[in-house]
């Protein structure tokens, strides 16, 4: 890793030390050493299968390591859970729950209310902020699969964010949403960014990656590259992270083209 | 038969009141962990696990010689963990799904448990009988220790449940996030998994371990009809199971050889049938008059968008049932029909044998033509659709395009191609005939 892409000076919120993952004893990702950065947006890139959504999950402690380590602001994981807040797939979900968007976005305060005890008014009042800062405060009592796709996505970032977190790991929050959603999600990371929060996002849209991140992890089934994005996200790495696949090597292509015509 | 009633209903008899105490705890617990067990689809589950407890309870008299509730209750809840862990083992290890290992362990252990009872009872040794009663539950069998421990389980189970709801809440929504925020998904789930073996322990005796998922099952679907809430939907299940039990108890009392448990698993279920047609919202009933409002609501769209166009084309405000018919592509008869259905809401009006606009008609006439053909632009100069194919999506959308979405719309249009959405409909053209033609 060049040292452009080293924190300076600051404890890195997250270093991940020869992490490999494997499901079945089949290694699904190598050897992932990296550290991230306080304060950058981060995007998750690569084809399907690359060990994105893996590697947000193994960082998290939801899926087994076969070895290596994750520390976050150089603490083990287990202390710092509260310092984390995540936002999964919408489709992980059954959006049929009998739940009311206000009652999801609550739960994102179930950490810090702790074992047994109930949500305090305090609370409740964070999630409602919460749930008005994705702009959906109309929504709160609209039973959840009563919402839109763009939405539900919406509820599940106000979710996140009522966890108050120093850190944000999501997994593709712009799939299947509607532009204006997309722009709302983009805003308030960029806010978050703004306060010093680290977020790292899955995403699938190449095009974007300049427009969005500062930062990119290129990954397929090993980390390709990361770094600044102006640094890393060069045709030679996405011919490497993408290579062999024609129709994503083809969108590869064109964002290339994008990316060379806007700068 | 109504003797029998009104002993039941003054409930001077110590056991009439022990049983609808029972029945009533049953049906209630039942309910409440039911609705848990739906939402995190361990209906099966919980089934499986009632009838693995039955060689538990065969086993833990054959090893003890006791009758004794609490005895036989602790085999079968040992029976029915180590059903479910091989119901685990067996998706965990082999290829083999969840269904046909629930198929597989049920019907195995069920098989032994039958083996087990039938050379208990031809073992002759002394007062065998009486084990049976597991198999399709006998409420009168409850005694006032039963009860006892039928209560504390109860009392166990509720408790827990009030403790842990919100964590069960989190668990079944997204387990998931609920690591993520530092809780062990699998203690909640373990947790969980612990009070729905308890509830069927409850039951055991009076329900039987055949029948027992009904009363786990059935009132968690039928509440799920009525509420949007899991506290909600934990109250009504609770409420209906325990009703179920209660009203159950009292219908099996009317006669001789009504047996409680299955007449207790018909009321649950006639309370699924009743709210699966007539809750609202989600029952049968609301379905069905929301699909008739919407297809009514898209003949009418029909009528008003074929006589607005009509109006503009033509220049005036009146039209025969043929001359719409003929725009429309139907027939003249279809025309009149809903002509005469559309006047009696106010939305059209005779006039001389042909129709006419009512105010409201025309505006929201105007309303859809607006949105059918900023829609047909929409997609046309998106180049999302060649011209031919515009027509039909147009038509398909306009019932569901809302006020803000055109007025978007407008905007789109009138940025991109520097029309003039008032343009695009030629309203004011369309008023002005109306003006001349219709209205004097």
């Amino acid at each position: 890793m060049s040292d452009s892409v080293r924190p300076q000076g600051e404890v890195a919120p997250i270093q991940i030390h020869d992490m490999t993952i494997a499901y079945h004893k089949k290694p699904v990702l190598w050897d992932v050493d990296l550290d991230v950065p306080e304060g950058v947006l981060v995007g998750i890139i690569g084809p399907n299968g690359a060990g994105k959504s893996t590697m947000i999950k193994a960082v998290m402690d939801l899926i087994p390591k076969a070895s290596g380590w994750v520390k976050i602001y150089d603490r083990p994981y287990d202390q710092m859970r509260s310092a984390i807040g995540y936002v999964p797939q919408r489709e992980s979900v059954d959006w049929d729950f009998p739940v009311n968007a206000l009652d999801v976005v609550l739960m994102g305060r179930y950490g810090h209310v702790g074992w047994v005890r109930r949500p305090s008014g305090e609370d409740r009042r964070l999630a409602a902020e919460a749930l008005d800062k994705v702009g959906m405060s109309e929504y709160a009592h609209r039973q959840i699969s009563q919402l839109s796709g763009g939405q539900q996505q919406r509820v599940f970032l106000a979710r996140a964010l009522a966890q108050d977190a120093r850190i944000y790991m999501m997994d593709e929050p712009f799939a299947g949403v509607d532009a204006a959603t997309e722009r709302a999600i983009i805003d308030i990371l960029i806010e978050l960014r703004s306060q010093g929060k680290t977020i790292l996002v899955v995403h699938h849209d190449l095009q974007t990656v300049t427009e969005y991140f500062d930062w990119v992890i290129m990954l397929n089934m090993r980390v390709v590259a990361a770094g600044p994005t102006r640094e890393v996200f060069t045709d030679e790495n996405l011919q490497k992270t993408y290579g062999g696949r024609l129709t994503v090597l083809s969108q590869a292509a064109q964002a290339m083209a994008d990316h060379r015509r806007g700068h | 038969m109504l003797d029998n009633a009104l002993r039941f209903l003054s409930l001077a008899d110590a056991n009439v009141r022990f049983v609808l105490l029972g029945s009533l705890l049953i049906g209630a617990t039942g309910g409440m962990l039911g609705s848990f067990a739906v939402l995190r689809r361990r209906s099966l589950l919980g089934d499986a696990l009632a009838h693995a407890a039955l060689p538990g309870v065969a086993l833990a008299y054959l090893a003890t010689g006791s009758k004794a509730l609490p005895v036989l209750l602790v085999g079968a809840t040992l029976a029915g963990i180590v059903g479910v862990l091989a119901i685990q083992f067996i998706t965990q290890f082999t290829r083999i799904k969840a269904d046909s290992a629930i198929g597989i362990v049920l019907s195995v252990f069920f098989g032994i448990g039958i083996v087990l009872l039938t050379h208990i009872q031809r073992s002759g040794s002394g007062n065998q009988s009486g084990l049976d009663k597991f198999l399709f539950g006998q409420a009168a069998s409850m005694v006032g220790d039963d009860l006892v421990v039928m209560t504390s389980l109860t009392a166990i189970i509720m408790l827990a449940v009030l403790a842990f709801y919100k964590e069960f809440k989190a668990l079944i929504f997204d387990p998931g996030f609920l690591s993520a925020l530092g809780f062990s998904a699998r203690r909640v789930d373990a947790l969980l998994m612990g009070l729905i073996v308890l509830t069927v322990m409850v039951g055991l005796q009076a329900v039987g371990v055949v029948l027992i998922a009904a009363m786990l099952i059935t009132p968690a679907v039928a509440a799920r009809f009525w509420s949007e809430r899991l506290g909600t939907m934990v109250v009504v299940s609770t409420v209906f199971g325990g009703v179920a039990g209660a009203v159950g108890t009292f219908i099996s009392s009317l006669a001789p050889r009504i047996p409680t448990g299955p007449v207790m698993v018909l009321v649950a279920t006639l309370f699924f049938v009743v709210s699966a047609i007539c809750a609202p919202r989600r029952g049968a009933l609301a379905r069905w008059r929301r699909h008739r409002q919407n297809a009514s609501r898209e003949q009418r769209h029909h009528f008003l968008r074929a006589h607005v166009e009509l109006s503009d084309k033509e220049r005036r405000g009146i039209f025969a049932s043929s001359s719409l018919a003929a725009e429309l592509g139907w027939k003249a008869s279809r025309v009149e029909r809903l002509g005469r259905k559309l006047a009696r809401q106010g939305y059209v009006r005779r006039s001389g044998g042909r129709w006419e606009l009512t105010e409201k008609g025309f505006e929201e006439g105007v309303f859809i033509v607006k949105s059918h053909r900023l829609w047909e632009h929409y997609l046309y100069h998106r180049s999302i659709l060649d011209a031919d194919h515009v027509d039909r999506p147009a038509d398909e959308v306009e019932h569901l395009l809302t006020p803000e979405i055109i007025a978007h719309l407008e905007e789109i249009v009138a940025e991109e191609r520097g029309i003039n959405p008032d343009q695009v409909v030629n309203i004011h053209g369309t008023l002005s005939h109306y003006r001349k033609g219709g209205r004097e």
